[in-house]
């Protein structure tokens, strides 16, 4: 009995739950997301702008995670250290980020310092200083960088796999190299900032507690006048593929595959998201049962989706001891292609149980909403609440799955290995 | 919010953070084991230990447990620390009864042979991954430096040697000597039912024989050396240290942390101003640690070796500068707003608030609410700061550099 009125209950927690997703859009281009927690302490902001390094010009790749360094040195009326100082008085949990579309800017906070981080935001992206003075350490910063990836290998080894597998300027890295770094001025930043960091397509998400008329005003007055600029169209050029290894005297070798899948706004990317979640999400997912557990071959193996706008793709990635890494590139693969076969219902549950969970989880953190918000923007042009997403995840069917799986088998593969030798790979 | 607990005949204590209304309800057994409970013999032992766990017990396979902690929709983990092994896991709150039964029966391990061998190449793939990984094995090697031959100085993952000469029998004979549950306490935060809670302990783990499993929890004694390793393969210098700190259970903890912040935080401290602002080093800062009966700061700097030796020089004025001058009220209080500011965000999730109140419990025997720890914060006055200063000098390190540098 306690059982279900238990599991009533929190299906009432998620009705519950507020459905109103506030948006706005500015005459600029900028949009406004906020979605009211009321029951929480916290607000969390995420800004993204137009300035993702896939705007890199070519020869000075790195450009926009200058750009974002030099512009946390010093806006409005603080300079490099009041600008830090000041967000730590505020409790804001700060952080800045470039990916292929976007710079992100944003935080956690209590949610009575909402309103003075906006300003300090909007100091960031309206009045940066950009200063000459500032420029040289802004871009050592960013060389070291470069340098610490060297020793990341994993990451290094991920890097060079988006690099082969998304069509130019898309999987570029955003930390550029140390002779492109070398090569930028002061100027190229300027120019970038001022053609990039405006509000043609900008996002500004908020989540949390906070009072929706008091919002609408507060970021219309701090962002409502911003003037835009057009954005060029980027011209895409064609994937490269096939396989890479990168030679390094390591322990273990790092293997990653990519494959091409459908992008976040398909109708069917809920199939395939499912799918790989019968793969890697849980420990009775089976790449962890067939790699790990069955075998003991390694530590971590996983996989994921990730989507472009108008691409998606799967992941995959092992890290294995040298004289291991053929068989367990043999196993990881071999599973990747049963995937053709389909997935059981019992594996269906089992996932649905746990993006179900995530779900209602995610109701307890003001800045785990706000970074789902912006990306639903980008992607679909609307926000999908918790209870709609909650549908799609009720929605899903064995039969659809497969069916999706059968229609998207796995082929042209990219993959890069990093490690002391390269493995047999076909990627045909 | 309320705190609630019960002791079973056996020891085994529960305490619970109940918070009705909450969505989830996260669960933990904190069992008082980890490396510093170990001999040379079965160096590895609780991590392995900890991985077995979810290999099955007498009523599951492995596939089993697996699969019911994923059908529970749990977000479920485990880690060892050098005096802790812990089991969690979170889920919505219908599935309270389930969860609470999964863990208790892993935390019965039946610890076959052949899971055993299976699992045993996982371990050396783990010790793989870290060896490759910055900074490479460097912080076992200070932690030993600093604190051989007390037991905080052994490794919790264990070397390829002693993971591949342990055997079975051995992790059997550690287990019955650990696992007792008067040595462990079940947790739990968020929407619990506590009620049912106990009375589930009771049947699930109330038969668990209980034995004493005493530890030695000396002050470990310091002293200051200095160790240059190889690693050819990487491309920058990586420097770690460590100096005594207050323990666990010491009041000064609280401003040993503010001062930690103020030194060392990632962002906005002097040791970001003066390394890493600059693009100088990759990363330069500063945190402690704190263990039952002893407690280290440990210093960090990243960068590249060219640089390394000038870079720790200014680290180690920068630092002697604190030891003779103190730092400023409005560093303080700055840092005091910061870490208030963590406490109070990280306890909107059940799941971090567990670790926090089954952290105080089994290391100091308290519950805070999450007041309470802001409050003891903001009390911290400059003085404290420098009487902590007088106690545990910053100057007296133990420094480990690993890298592709031959001389210092």
């Amino acid at each position: 009995m306690r059982v279900i009125r238990r599991a009533t209950r929190s299906y009432l927690c998620l009705r519950e739950s507020p459905v109103t997703i506030h948006t706005h859009a500015f005459a600029n281009g900028l949009t406004l997301l906020a979605e009211p927690m009321p029951w929480l302490e916290s607000a969390a902001v995420t800004l993204l702008l137009p300035a993702g390094c896939s705007r890199d010009p070519d020869h000075r790749e790195g450009l926009a995670s200058l750009a974002s360094e030099l512009a946390q040195r010093g806006s409005g009326k603080r300079d490099s250290r009041q600008f830090i100082e000041d967000l730590e008085r505020l409790g804001c949990d700060a952080s800045a980020s470039v990916a292929a579309a976007h710079t992100s800017f944003g935080g956690a906070m209590p949610a009575e310092n909402l309103g003075e981080t906006l300003e300090i935001l909007a100091d960031l992206t309206r009045r940066p200083h950009l200063s000459d003075d500032e420029f040289d350490d802004a871009r050592q910063s960013c060389i070291q960088e470069v340098l610490a990836l060297e020793d990341e290998l994993s990451t290094r080894a991920l890097h060079r796999l988006r690099f082969r597998h998304y069509p130019s300027p898309w999987g570029r890295s955003s930390l550029g190299t140390v002779p492109s770094l070398e090569a930028a001025t002061p100027d190229d930043v300027r120019e970038f900032v001022s053609q990039l960091y405006q509000p043609t397509g900008a996002i500004v998400s908020i989540a949390g507690k906070f009072d929706w008329p008091w919002l609408l005003e507060t970021v219309g007055r701090h962002w409502g006048d911003w003037k835009p600029r057009p954005l060029a169209d980027q011209p895409t050029g064609e994937p490269q593929g096939g396989y890479e290894h990168i030679a390094h005297e390591s322990s273990q070798t790092h293997i990653w595959l990519a494959y091409d899948s459908v992008p976040y706004a398909h109708p069917d990317y809920y199939e395939a998201r499912a799918a790989i979640g019968v793969m890697s999400d849980g420990m009775s997912s089976r790449l962890f049962t067939e790699v790990r557990e069955n075998r003991g071959l390694c530590y971590s193996v996983s996989a994921f989706c990730h989507s472009l706008r108008d691409r998606g793709s799967i992941f995959g990635y092992a890290g294995t001891t040298t004289e291991r890494a053929q068989e367990t590139w043999d196993v990881m693969l071999a599973e990747f292609h049963k995937l053709a076969v389909g997935v059981t219902e019992a594996e269906l549950a089992r996932l649905k149980a746990s993006l179900k969970s995530a779900l209602i989880m995610q109701q307890e953190s003001s800045a785990s909403r706000t970074g789902s918000m912006a990306s639903d923007w980008y992607h679909l042009g609307r926000v999908q609440t918790i209870e709609e997403l909650s549908r799609i995840v009720d929605g899903l069917n064995v039969d659809r799955i497969n069916r999706y799986l059968a229609a998207h088998p796995v082929r042209h593969l990219s993959v890069v290995t990093l490690g002391a030798q390269p493995l047999q790979i076909a990627t045909a | 919010m309320e705190f609630r607990r019960a002791v079973l005949p056996n020891g085994l204590e529960i305490i619970a953070e109940c918070t009705p209304g909450a969505y989830s309800a996260a669960f933990a057994f904190f069992v008082q084991t980890g490396s510093r409970d170990e001999t040379d013999d079965v160096s590895g032992v609780s991590h392995f230990l900890e991985h077995m766990a979810f290999k099955g017990t007498h009523r599951r396979s492995s596939a089993d447990v697996n699969r019911e902690l994923d059908e529970i929709g749990s977000n479920s983990n485990a880690y060892t620390s050098e005096e802790q092994t812990v089991y969690h896991a979170t889920v919505l709150p219908e599935y309270q009864q389930r969860v609470v039964e999964l863990l208790s029966d892993m935390l019965r391990p039946a610890l076959r042979e052949d899971d055993f061998n299976t699992e045993k190449k996982v371990i050396l793939e783990e010790i793989a991954k870290y060896d490759d990984q910055p900074p490479y094995g460097a912080h076992d090697k200070c932690m030993s430096a600093f604190f051989s031959p007390h037991p905080l100085g052994r490794s919790i993952l264990g070397t390829a040697a002693s993971i591949e000469a342990l055997t079975a029998d051995q992790m059997r004979a550690y287990f019955e000597a650990r696992y007792s549950p008067s040595n462990m306490v079940l947790a739990a935060a968020g929407n619990i039912d506590f009620d049912q809670l106990v009375a589930d302990a009771a049947k699930w783990c109330g038969e668990w024989p209980r034995h004493d499993a005493p530890r030695a929890t000396a002050r470990a004694g310091s002293r200051a050396s200095f160790h240059l390793l190889r690693k050819d393969s990487a491309k920058q210098q990586y420097t770690l240290e460590l100096g005594a700190f207050p323990a666990a259970a010491d009041h000064d903890r609280f401003a040993a942390r503010l001062l930690s912040t103020i030194v060392g935080d990632d962002t906005g401290s002097r040791l970001f101003w003066e390394l890493v602002d600059s693009g100088e080093a990759e990363f330069a800062g500063m945190s402690n640690y704190e263990y039952q009966g002893t407690g280290v700061f440990s210093t960090y700097l990243g960068c590249p070796p060219e640089n390394s030796r000038e870079l720790w020089s200014r680290m180690d004025a920068l630092l002697a500068d604190v030891q003779a001058n103190g730092v400023t009220d409005e560093e303080l209080q700055r840092a005091k707003a910061k870490l208030c500011a963590q406490i109070v965000l990280s306890a909107e999730r059940p799941a971090s608030r567990l670790f926090s109140v089954g952290n105080n419990w089994i290391q100091r025997r308290v519950y805070r609410t999450v007041r309470e720890p802001v409050e003891l914060y903001r009390a911290v006055t400059l003085a404290d700061l420098r009487r902590l200063l007088e106690a545990y000098p910053l100057t007296e390190r133990t420094t480990v550099t690993i890298g592709p540098l031959t001389k210092w």
